[in-house]
């Protein structure tokens, strides 16, 4: 523990480590008292300044909430209709606004549903193939490619599907209605026509969410004590079992946590949704069917032509998403700092 | 002493290796398996009509998958096919992960290339009818993703590196709790949500318009916590030893922490910010909402509506709305793809370069 570190601070910080021999020289020119004082002014400041950043962090977070529940305020109360349960969104008619989150609230949820099906224990399969199952050569590039795919930005993901995805999911999508028609779900009114649909955006949003939830159970996969590893394979378990009983209950917050941060992005994901689907408020269980709405979708479209008053109700809209993902997001921290070791903050 | 040389120069004794090493398929068995299954698949498809190729792999990851099964338990007993079994589901996520991320890579660049050229780069669109046919360029678009990422850059990297160096250098207590908290919550935020925030502020609450620094007011929200988190990882890395001898030298503690522990920690801080700048390039809902949208170049970010590249991306994929819309849209779909793999790189060329290493 103590024999490298300092090697490392003299072939490190060249620069650092000359200051840190200056001071005591000056200080026998200064003088005692002044260098504390300024020490003491200087730690101060800079105390002030951090810790206040810290604080400015927490009024940010406040005031969004704050701004929000203000402007939702405004708009509900001046809402004709139920805010909760109404399908219809027309804040700007003067002579009766009305205006509801019900098919927007039901798109995002069926949306993120879908996605987290999808995405969740194809990212454990993915993140348990680079952890375990990878030759080293593939696994390190592969870990890689996907940390990169974490950050192509959502509007490629949404061009990329609009263009491509769409189109090609046709051929799914007839084969769904074909032979799984008679679940209801599966059924489409209108077949032929393009996949504009919430079962899309939930492909879509599986596809955007894999690389972060891949990436924080990768993580949490390799802090897997060895000891746990090699003691159920010295027992006799083959590579499957010892994943079962030794990986996957060690890993299951983690897993657990980097699902929920999967769903927060999905719920809130805004301009993929958008291009991809062509909304509507209408409320229907076919989910192969073009139509719905989610919430962050219904901003970014309806923004545009909003009046004062429709502004404010997205807001409310705004509101409602931001308390669904502080919830889940919060839940998903509140679960990860259980093993301090590993966040995924910066994944 | 009498089992050892019989193992070891493999003299088949059956009933020893059942007791003693229970009986393997050969190595090459899933290789085998895998041809016979592919040759099986086509052959049924070809044989039964099935139009799509899709179909007929299907069919030979299913056959695969059964014939695998069946063979483990014949020969090896049914754990070892579970565990077969799993090995070829978890390659099968696997591929199912490569083929849309791969296909999302190849297709941009594909479409893309044909687009990016010097004129599309060093134009803007105006007196461009976009609907009408090709020409016009992102230049308007490039500068004002540039001003705007720039702009919230300088908001958010300061407080961000502040907070980080709050929280582990003077942090304890409940403060530094709640802001760890809080700090991780809004990693999470919607970016649309941001955008709400800074519009009901800044642009009905204080009566500002569309202007570039608006919507770079947003992105620094959405960027701070990424700084905060992944500098608080990097400082949290220098080796105490080093405070302790600037202590012991006599150094006062912000001078230790300006001189020894953020130098020591820079490439790691400046990875972190530039993998939050490659985040936040690509941000759109905000941005449009914020910043407007404009066909020239505009390059005071402080007055008037400006372009940026995701917003250049969706007004020609839903306005414009036909081919050459289509087109500058891929065009500068992988303008900004490479902008922020780019960026992506380059921070982690930083990180590998001169990361503190972890005490060990």
């Amino acid at each position: 523990m103590t024999s490298s570190p300092p090697p490392d601070f003299s072939e490190k910080s060249g620069p650092p480590a000359s200051t840190g021999v200056r001071p005591p020289a000056s200080t026998g020119r200064s003088g005692q008292s002044s260098l504390k004082g300024n020490s003491r002014l200087g730690d101060s400041v800079f105390f002030g300044l951090s810790a206040g950043s810290g604080i400015l962090l927490l009024v940010i977070m406040a005031a969004i909430a704050g701004f929000l529940l203000f402007r939702s305020g405004i708009a509900i109360s001046k809402d004709h209709t139920n805010f909760l349960t109404t399908f219809g969104w027309d804040p700007d008619n003067i002579l009766k606004p009305s205006f509801g989150i019900a098919v927007l609230a039901f798109g995002t949820i069926v949306s993120a549903a879908i996605a987290m099906l999808i995405a969740v224990p194809i990212a454990t399969g993915i993140a348990l193939f680079i952890s375990h199952y990878a030759p080293r050569r593939i696994a390190q590039p592969f870990a890689y490619l996907v940390d990169l795919l974490a950050a192509v930005p959502s509007i490629i993901y949404g061009l990329w599907g609009a263009l491509f995805l769409v189109p090609h999911l046709n051929g799914l999508m007839s084969w769904l209605n074909e032979y799984l028609g008679w679940t209801y779900i599966f059924k489409t009114t209108d077949p032929g026509a393009p996949a504009r649909s919430l079962f899309t955006v939930g492909i879509l949003l599986a596809i955007m969410v894999l690389p972060i939830i891949t990436a924080v159970s990768r993580e949490v996969f390799r802090q897997v004590p060895r000891a746990h590893e090699e003691a159920a394979l010295a027992l006799g378990a083959t590579r499957w079992e010892m994943i079962r009983t030794a990986v996957l209950p060690f890993g299951r917050p983690g897993i657990i946590s980097a699902s929920m941060l999967g769903l927060g992005r999905a719920l809130g994901e805004t301009i993929a949704v958008a291009t991809v689907l062509s909304s509507s408020s209408v409320l229907s269980l076919h989910i192969l069917d073009a139509g719905g709405g989610t919430f962050a979708q219904n901003i970014a479209l309806k923004f545009g032509e909003a009046g004062p008053l429709g502004k404010d109700a997205l807001m409310a809209a705004g509101m409602v998403l931001f308390v669904i993902t502080l919830l889940v997001n919060g839940a998903a921290r509140l679960i990860i700092a259980r093993r301090k070791e590993y966040s995924g903050a910066n994944a | 002493m009498t089992t050892a040389p019989s193992v070891a120069d493999r003299t088949p004794v059956p009933q020893l290796n059942h007791t003693l090493t229970a009986a393997r398929l050969p190595r090459w068995a899933p290789a085998g398996v895998a041809a016979l299954s592919i040759v099986l698949g086509c052959a049924i498809g070809a044989g039964a009509g099935l139009a799509s190729h899709l179909q007929w792999g299907l069919l030979a990851a299913l056959l695969f998958v059964a014939i695998s099964f069946g063979l483990a338990a014949r020969v090896e007993g049914v754990r070892q096919a579970k565990d077969r079994i799993a090995t070829s589901l978890i390659w099968v996520a696997f591929i199912l992960a490569v083929i849309p991320l791969v296909s999302l890579m190849v297709y941009t660049i594909q479409q893309g290339a044909g687009v990016v050229n010097g004129d599309f780069l060093t134009h803007s669109m105006r007196g461009v009818v976009a609907s009408s046919g090709p020409g016009g360029g992102i230049y308007h678009a490039l500068l004002g993703t540039l001003q705007q990422i720039g702009l919230a850059t300088a908001i958010a990297a300061p407080i961000g590196l502040l907070t980080a160096v709050y929280l582990v250098e003077y942090g304890r207590g409940p403060l530094a709790k709640i802001v760890t908290f809080f700090v991780d919550v809004m990693t999470g935020i919607p970016s649309i949500v941001a955008g709400l925030f800074i519009l009901s502020v800044w642009n009905i609450g204080l009566g500002f318009q569309y202007s570039g620094f608006s919507g770079s007011l947003a992105l620094a929200i959405l960027m701070m916590p990424v700084v905060v988190r992944s500098t608080e990882e990097m400082l949290k890395l220098v080796p105490n030893e080093l405070r302790e001898a600037s202590y012991a030298l006599g150094v006062p503690k912000w001078k230790t922490i300006l001189r020894i522990v953020l130098p020591t920690a820079i490439g790691g801080i400046t990875t972190g910010v530039m993998l939050a700048i490659a985040r936040i390039a690509g941000e759109t809902a905000p941005v449009m909402m914020l910043v407007g949208v404009w066909d020239s170049i505009n390059s005071n970010p402080f007055v008037g509506p400006q372009e940026s590249l995701p917003v250049f991306i969706w007004q020609q994929y839903s306005q414009v709305n036909n081919q050459y819309g289509y087109a500058r849209a891929w065009g500068a779909a992988l303008v900004l793809i490479a902008l922020v793999m780019g960026l992506n790189l380059i921070a982690r060329g930083i990180a590998s370069w001169r990361s503190p290493k972890a005490g060990r």
